[in-house]
């Protein structure tokens, strides 16, 4: 930390423990006589509080940013009084007087300007306490770890009650240093021993440490605490505050944890808000907030802000659900139930013996939505609200997506696919209001406890209940209260009140985390409709359309196209449990039109083909269209599917999370591209998957690879065989990602594209190859590496399955190695025998890679959604390590 | 261009020289050996010898340094007079005859401490730190040689990794001796990473430094054919060429690294001459990575490997396969 920071300030005191004439010496840090020297004019002053039991240290990195001549900011990080290396003043000070210090020491520096506060820990609450009290001069609000409000349902935090019970209070926190060490504690990763020291460093000595036992006793733990009405002021004080605000968070926090960010975010709905999945309460340490918060301040106009402004806009828009342009999701399932197929199956459910276990008509379905959308909004459930989905694709999920949509509460959707703790991390970072969900999930939220309110599918007895801490059940709240009058035919049926703008959030999906945390995906009702309206148009699903939804993600869209829709009978979260005769009993319950199924459920379908009877592969050659989504599909099980489908077209297209469908291609297709790239013809033809050209409204293009694997530009092309991160403009991208503002701007940073995070490229008729993930590049001291090329050619040898290509090494001159799972699969995991390394090394050079070294694994680890996405971040550790000379093990 | 190459009697010392033969360069060759080095005019005599280095360096252009004493074991005072005074006494006749180039030849593990290196440039030279006393000895001599570069005594370091090819006693024939006696195991899996030189690569780069002093002098560099692979697999392909069984066992490395140790103590205690069948540097070399940052070097040296590892040995397996020439006039 550079010296020239530290300073020491007298500042005549005005709080109340102070006798009037009383001037206490402040320690803090200050780079503006550093920047004056420079001759920088700073934008403005960040003003830092630390919390308890740290100081002014902890936003040195905030200090180095701001003397950056790129962007001078005076950064003023002081030592709250009896804190850090400020004086001592043996007296307890409260909330209240702690801001009033503040202001006196801004007052006693002259610190005039615009203003942004940073707040951590207590000190959050401290720090917006003054940017309250000086409205005039403030331009917003950057917090870390806080909180400002202890939410009356919950109890707070037990490492906080334990600091606080009298039989440890004055020995944990002022007789011996067990407080100061158990906060060093939560950096994660450890701190190392000088930063450790350097926090330590005030506070050696139990008569050095009095500030931080009252300040641990000034908690306001309930509403009689002498400092509860100054924490509340703060706390109410921040609905009117509409200054820009950035919320940065480590979710790994014992005590400030998720539902204190949520706390914040309904107080100041206008922040972005970035939460550092693994990090934890010191924030600080564990990750680099100054890029953030620098990068924050660039967009920040301080002038403009620091005027009182005019109330922000509501994040909920307010245009009617009339406006002609936007019809919402649920609008074909209205034309449906009211229309002549009223009575005719809506949706339903296969049972294990090939019958139909459940089935609604769309007048039931409608009338089922309507009424659990009134029983929701009886319970509380309004716009906004976010409520957690944790139930089966089918006829319960059908019914409580829409009944929500229509309220215009906000549908988390995180699937067991993600695994346990992938799942668990999920629903933290969404922080649900509710959760509805079969006993399972309702379990799991339980021992992982979860945030929200819980409801159940079923009714449950008494005891069950209170175990699982279930309020109520769909089926209580789906019956109808009061009897209603049935809708006269033509009129549109009557709408549960509140409902949220066209622009307002609808959903929350999740990535499948292959390339880190599974990421909260937000789309608003316009981005869904968008969805379906591509979906039908590309794919000319119409009401009348008949569709087996062995795809998750697709059996919510069946009613919104106004088709008949059919849960199979399958494991959903596991694709590769559908069988060829559960597929056929599915569609004969139907007479199917269209097939929605993963690649891995389909490669189970065509291996359980002998199952199938006469009457199963009659009905299944009515099936008119087949669809296969999630990931690649290699040409020959496709060509196994059109035994099973010989009248269907079938199509792969390519999307993701963030944006479903991107790209449709068939059968056909892929063969004329392959055709063609191997009789040389077809320029930018190969290496990768072809999949085909944009979707209807939807455009493409790729910021093109520079040699060290990034795609730093700002120029989107479209010339064929250019090789770049693919980008997509469409209606139906999504809108933001939740709660990871870094993340999203890294997404939107060009205007008007979403980048994809893929790299591929266009070949000469338009068509786009995908190569693979840009996290996933090689960079190779040749140039850059894109894996799918490779992989093709490796996964073409006789004894592949499935081979991935990674790098080891440091970026720019990764030795490339390529990681191979064998028919019949290797006992362990190592080498390869150098024959097979060579014949391998040997199929990737006709694809212009050059291999290092062949690894054999008896199972490549793959995602639980898809079966099918390899866990390079994994495989690629494990490869270094094993290359480095370390024990194979399993990756 | 006349060119002074030390230490030619060894495989890489007499590929240099024979390079600079046939591009046309005056080629002296100085060591106790004859080098065997048709057209270069063949000094004979020890590199500590200051007579014998004085005549050698006079009216040279350059000098290429590669005499030094090679060994996993032997006294520590034999690889300091060799390797730390010859080289010094080499530089002062050099300089005292004002020789403008000199290339020391050197090698990476004058900079590695026995870790895995995965990727690395060329870091300095590190006595203090290196394993056996081959290592530091190099490495105090490259020392000495890099801090003697000037403007007008310009040189370079080159440390060519793991040179092998046909002929090649350093690596090749003792794979082959153990591998066919059965004494050579794999460490671990096999699987750490490694690159090596194929000899007329190493030759080339060292020659192209040469051609390259305004850019590399003062520096060194690390040459490799930039073809990683796991060691398991390298032996494996040297047993083939060699037509020996490649190795079917393997110990763990953290057992070979300690058994070497002792058994080095014991061999040197022992008094033994020949080379001891395992040894720490040996076991490190065989069960951690080692490869390396190549851009660096082929930028400054404007030089590429014209020999694949695979063509490498290809070329290794003609020289053994039986009734080659090569191999009858041994």
């Amino acid at each position: 930390m550079d010296p020239e920071w530290s300073r020491e300030v007298q500042v005549p005191s005005t709080s109340a423990p102070d006798a009037p004439g009383t001037a206490r010496r402040w320690h803090i840090l200050d780079n503006g006589p550093q920047l004056a020297a420079k001759g920088l004019a700073p934008a403005g002053t960040l003003l830092c509080v630390h919390g308890n039991p740290t100081w002014s240290y902890l936003w040195r990195t905030l200090l180095a940013a701001g003397s950056d001549p790129a962007h001078p900011w005076r950064v003023v990080a002081v030592d709250q009084l009896d804190m850090g290396y400020s004086e001592r003043t043996g007296t307890f000070r409260r909330l209240a007087d702690r801001i009033n210090d503040l202001g006196d020491l801004t007052a006693a520096l002259g610190l005039d300007g615009p203003v942004v506060t940073v707040g951590h820990d207590w000190g959050g609450a401290i720090s917006l306490g003054w940017a309250l009290a000086h409205r005039d001069q403030l331009s917003g609000v950057v917090l870390t770890n806080t909180a400002v409000h202890q939410p009356a349902a919950s109890k707070i935090p037990p490492a906080l009650r334990l600091a606080l019970h009298p039989a440890v209070h004055q020995w944990g926190t002022v007789t011996s240093d067990s407080f100061l060490r158990v906060t060093h504690s939560l950096a994660h990763p450890p701190l190392p021993a000088d930063i450790r020291a350097a926090y330590m460093a005030p506070y050696r000595g139990a008569a050095r440490r009095f500030g931080v036992g009252n300040f641990v006793a000034d908690i306001p733990v309930d509403g009689t605490h002498p400092s509860f009405p100054a924490l509340t002021g703060v706390a109410e004080g921040l609905r009117g505050l509409d200054v820009p605000a950035l919320m940065l968070w480590g979710p790994r926090d014992p005590i400030f944890s998720d539902r204190y960010l949520k706390d914040l975010v309904e107080r100041l709905p206008h922040a972005q808000v970035h939460r550092f999945e693994g990090a934890g309460h010191l924030v600080a340490e564990d990750r680099d907030i100054a890029s953030p918060i620098f990068q924050w301040l660039a967009a920040l106009d301080p002038a403009a802000a620091a005027r009182p402004a005019p109330a922000a806009e509501p994040a909920t828009g307010a245009e009617p659900w009339g406006a002609a342009d936007f019809r919402p999701l649920w609008s074909l399932l209205d034309e449906q139930a009211a229309g002549p197929a009223g009575t005719g199956m809506a949706v339903a459910e296969m049972a294990a013996d090939g019958s139909t276990s459940r089935q609604l008509s769309w007048q039931q379905l409608d009338r089922k939505i309507l009424d659990l959308a009134a029983g929701l909004a009886a319970a509380g459930v309004g716009p906004g609200s976010r409520v957690s989905l944790m139930v089966p694709p089918g006829v319960d999920l059908t019914v409580a997506l829409y009944a929500c949509l229509r309220l215009g509460a906000v549908v988390v959707v995180a699937d067991a696919g993600l695994g346990t703790a992938g799942l668990s991390r999920a629903v933290r970072g969404a922080t649900p209001d509710v959760i509805i969900g079969i006993d399972r999930a309702l379990a799991a939220a339980s021992v992982l406890g979860w945030p929200g309110r819980r409801i159940s599918v079923r009714d449950l007895p008494a005891a069950r209940r209170r175990i699982l801490g279930v309020e109520t059940s769909l089926d209580t709240l789906g019956r109808p209260v009061t009897a209603r009058p049935e809708p006269h035919p033509g009129q549109a049926p009557d709408k549960p009140a509140g409902q949220a703008g066209p622009d307002a959030p609808a959903a929350v999906l999740f990535t499948s985390g292959s390339t880190g945390p599974a990421k909260g995906v937000v789309y608003t009702h316009r981005q869904l409709a968008a969805m379906r309206d591509t979906v039908a148009s590309t794919f000319g699903i119409r009401p009348g359309s008949r569709l087996v939804a062995g795809f998750a993600p697709f059996a919510l869209l069946g009613p919104a196209l106004g088709a008949v829709s059919v849960t199979p009978d399958m494991d959903v979260t596991a694709p590769r449990t559908l069988t060829a005769g559960a597929l056929a009993a599915a569609a004969a319950a139907i007479d199917a039109t269209v097939v929605f199924a993963s690649p891995a459920a389909l490669r189970n379908v065509v291996d359980t083909r002998d199952g199938l009877d006469e009457a199963g592969l009659k009905v299944l050659a009515r099936v008119e269209l087949l669809l296969s989504a999630g990931a690649p599909v290699p040409e020959p099980l496709l060509a196994a599917v059109q035994q099973l489908v010989p009248a269907a077209s079938l199509r792969t297209p390519y999307g993701m999370t963030e944006a479903l469908p991107v790209t449709d291609i068939s059968l056909e297709q892929i063969r004329g591209a392959d055709a063609e790239t191997a009789a040389g013809n077809l320029q930018g033809g190969g290496n990768g998957v072809c999949v085909g050209k944009p979707v209807h409204g939807a455009r493409l293009a790729v910021i093109p690879l520079e040699a060290d694997g990034t795609a730093p530009g700002t120029v989107p092309v479209t010339d064929p065989g250019v090789t770049g991160e693919i980008l997509v403009s469409a209606p139906h991208v999504k809108d933001s990602y939740d709660r990871l503002w870094l993340t999203q701007q890294a997404s939107a940073g060009l205007p008007g594209w979403h980048r994809t995070g893929d790299v591929g490229h266009f070949d000469a008729a338009g068509r786009l190859w995908v190569e693979g993930r840009l996290a996933h590049v090689v960079t190779a001291p040749g140039g850059p590496v894109t894996p799918v090329g490779a992989e093709q050619a490796i996964e073409r040898l006789e004894d592949i399955r499935l081979a991935a290509v990674t790098g080891v090494g440091p970026a720019g001159t990764q030795a490339v190695v390529a990681v191979v799972e064998t028919v019949p699969p290797a006992r362990r995991a190592g080498p390869a025998a150098p024959a097979l390394a060579g014949s391998v090394r040997a199929a990737a050079r006709t694809a212009g890679v050059e291999i290092s070294a062949v690894l054999v694994v008896p199972a490549q680890p793959t995602d639980i959604r898809h079966n099918a996405k390899i866990d390079r971040t994994r495989l690629s550790r494990w490869a270094s390590r094993v290359l480095a000379g370390g024990r194979p093990g399993t990756p | 261009m006349r060119v002074l190459v030390t230490g030619a009697s060894g495989m890489l010392g007499g590929a240099v020289a024979r390079l600079l033969v046939d591009r046309g360069h005056s080629v002296t060759t100085l060591q106790r050996r004859p080098s065997g080095v048709d057209g270069a005019t063949d000094l004979r005599g020890s590199i500590t010898d200051a007579e014998v280095l004085k005549d050698a360096v006079r009216g040279q252009d350059g000098i290429i340094h590669l005499a030094a004493k090679v060994s996993f074991t032997g006294r520590a005072a034999d690889f300091d007079n060799v390797n730390i005074e010859g080289t010094r006494r080499l530089l002062a006749a050099a300089r005292a005859a004002s020789v403008p180039d000199f290339v020391f030849v050197s090698s990476p593990s004058v900079a590695n401490s026995g870790a895995a290196l995965v990727g690395l440039g060329a870091g300095p030279a590190d006595p203090a730190r290196a394993h056996g006393d081959y290592a530091r000895t190099k490495g105090e001599a490259e020392l000495l040689a890099l801090a003697a570069d000037s403007l007008d005594f310009r040189v370079a370091a080159v440390r060519p990794h793991v040179v092998w090819g046909p002929g090649d006693t350093q690596l090749v024939e003792r794979v082959l001796a153990r591998a066919a006696r059965r004494r050579l195991p794999l460490l671990d899996s096999g699987a750490a990473l490694i690159d090596t030189t194929y000899v007329d690569n190493a030759a080339a780069a060292i020659a192209a430094a040469l051609d390259r002093m305004d850019r590399v002098h003062g520096s060194a560099v690390v040459v490799t054919n930039g073809e990683p692979r796991p060691v398991g697999e390298l032996i494996a392909g040297i047993c083939a060429a060699g037509g020996v069984p490649a190795p079917s066992w393997a110990v763990p490395g953290a057992v070979a690294r300690g058994a070497g140790a002792v058994v080095e103590k014991l061999w040197l205690w022992a008094g033994r001459q020949e080379e001891p069948p395992m040894t720490r540097f040996l076991a490190e070399q065989l069960s951690t990575a080692h490869w390396f940052d190549q851009r660096r070097t082929r930028e400054l040296l404007d030089w590429t490997p014209a020999v694949s590892l695979d063509e490498g040995l290809e070329r290794l397996a003609a020289y053994y396969s039986p009734g080659s020439a090569s191999l009858s006039n041994q």
